[in-house]
């Protein structure tokens, strides 16, 4: 008897496991947050959650071409930070980085946006050249040069990600090192240390995940 | 009975200081690779890579070993001062600059060019201290 129950305990146990594996995964909502209240098409009036978004952004890219955010409107997007001097965490930032282009090279739906915040030097004559010889070609990965003002507040403000000008620093400034996920609705979904090989594998994971969610 | 251990201990311990007495230059050339691993990791990794592979057209991989031989001697000032000019590796031109690491001592200087002599596939042994401090005395 007490044989029997505990199969059947076991069964229950499997049983809720498998079934909790089953649950869409969604990835968690970062930055600010309120409530606000909605109508929704019936004109019922409910409550929802509004999350923190991108801002309209313009800035030139490395083909000296004026690149807004309708470039990634309704597209999955990876952000960063970094400038073309650097010697210290961009390498590695971007080697792993490649791995994730070469990965979702050929989806429509993501695309890879880097932003310098070396504002005196990083034209996009140099943007194209580093581009090139990074192994990047097409405008799948955009290398964007704008203002101090607009990039470093979009950086800190928006993907809070820290940058900064610093004499102290052996290449002039500092940044952290971080890949934004960016979802199709502008809402930071994902933020991993581009320098650690382990966060980049977990972006790889979550970007099927974050696409799954469009597909209904 | 008595006499049998005793032999046998000195035996033993005969053959224990044969095995461990490795040349004195086989000793050094491991604490250079270990020591040169680490400076590796924190000093050129990032743009050369782990497996000395590189970075695109922005970093030369560290695989060429004709060149590696041809340049024996420029090397250390290599490490130290970096690079300006164009260099030539496996036939690609590599433009961008290397920064230098003047903040690396002589002995640290020759503990990385060991590891990186003697990593990746390449083999060209044992460059001592004395040799490296010279060779940094006559940089360009």
């Amino acid at each position: 008897m007490i044989k029997n129950h505990f199969f059947i305990a076991i069964c229950l146990a499997l049983f809720t496991f498998f079934y909790a594996c089953k649950q869409d995964k969604k990835l968690p909502f970062y930055g600010e947050r309120h409530a606000e209240t909605v109508k929704d098409a019936n004109g019922t009036e409910k409550i929802d959650t509004v999350y923190q978004t991108i801002p309209n952004w313009s800035f030139l890219n490395q083909d000296s071409v004026v690149t807004t955010n309708k470039a990634t409107d309704g597209k999955i997007y990876i952000a960063d930070f970094f400038f073309t001097s650097c010697t210290t965490i961009c390498p590695t930032m971007h080697r792993n980085l490649m791995t994730v282009y070469n990965e979702f090279k050929s989806n429509p739906d993501v695309m890879f946006v880097s932003h310098t915040i070396d504002f005196k030097y990083d034209k996009p004559s140099v943007l194209k050249k580093y581009a090139q010889k990074l192994g990047v070609d097409g405008s799948k990965w955009q290398f964007l040069y704008g203002t101090k003002d607009s990039v470093y507040t979009l950086a800190e403000k928006n993907y809070l990600v820290a940058v900064g000008e610093d004499s102290t620093a052996k290449d002039g400034y500092i940044h952290q090192g971080y890949l934004v996920l960016i979802d199709k609705d502008r809402r930071i979904r994902g933020a991993y240390d581009g320098t650690k090989e382990d966060q980049v594998e977990q972006l790889k994971r979550d970007i099927p995940v974050l696409l799954a969610e469009y597909k209904k | 009975m008595r006499k049998f251990i005793i032999h046998s201990i000195l035996i033993c311990s005969v053959i224990a200081i044969i095995i461990s007495c490795q040349n004195q230059e086989t000793i050094d050339l491991q604490n250079y690779m270990s020591n040169g691993k680490d400076i590796y990791k924190a000093k050129c990794q990032n743009c050369h890579g782990e497996n000395g592979e590189g970075l695109g057209q922005l970093a030369p991989p560290l695989t060429d070993s004709v060149f590696l031989k041809t340049n024996k001697a420029r090397l250390a000032c290599i490490i130290k001062n970096g690079a300006s000019e164009t260099l030539v590796i496996h036939d690609k031109t590599y433009q961008e600059k290397m920064p230098g690491f003047p903040e690396l001592a002589d002995i640290d200087v020759a503990q990385v060019m060991v590891y990186v002599t003697n990593s990746f596939g390449n083999k060209q042994g044992f460059v001592s201290y004395d040799q490296v401090s010279t060779q940094l005395q006559n940089c360009k």
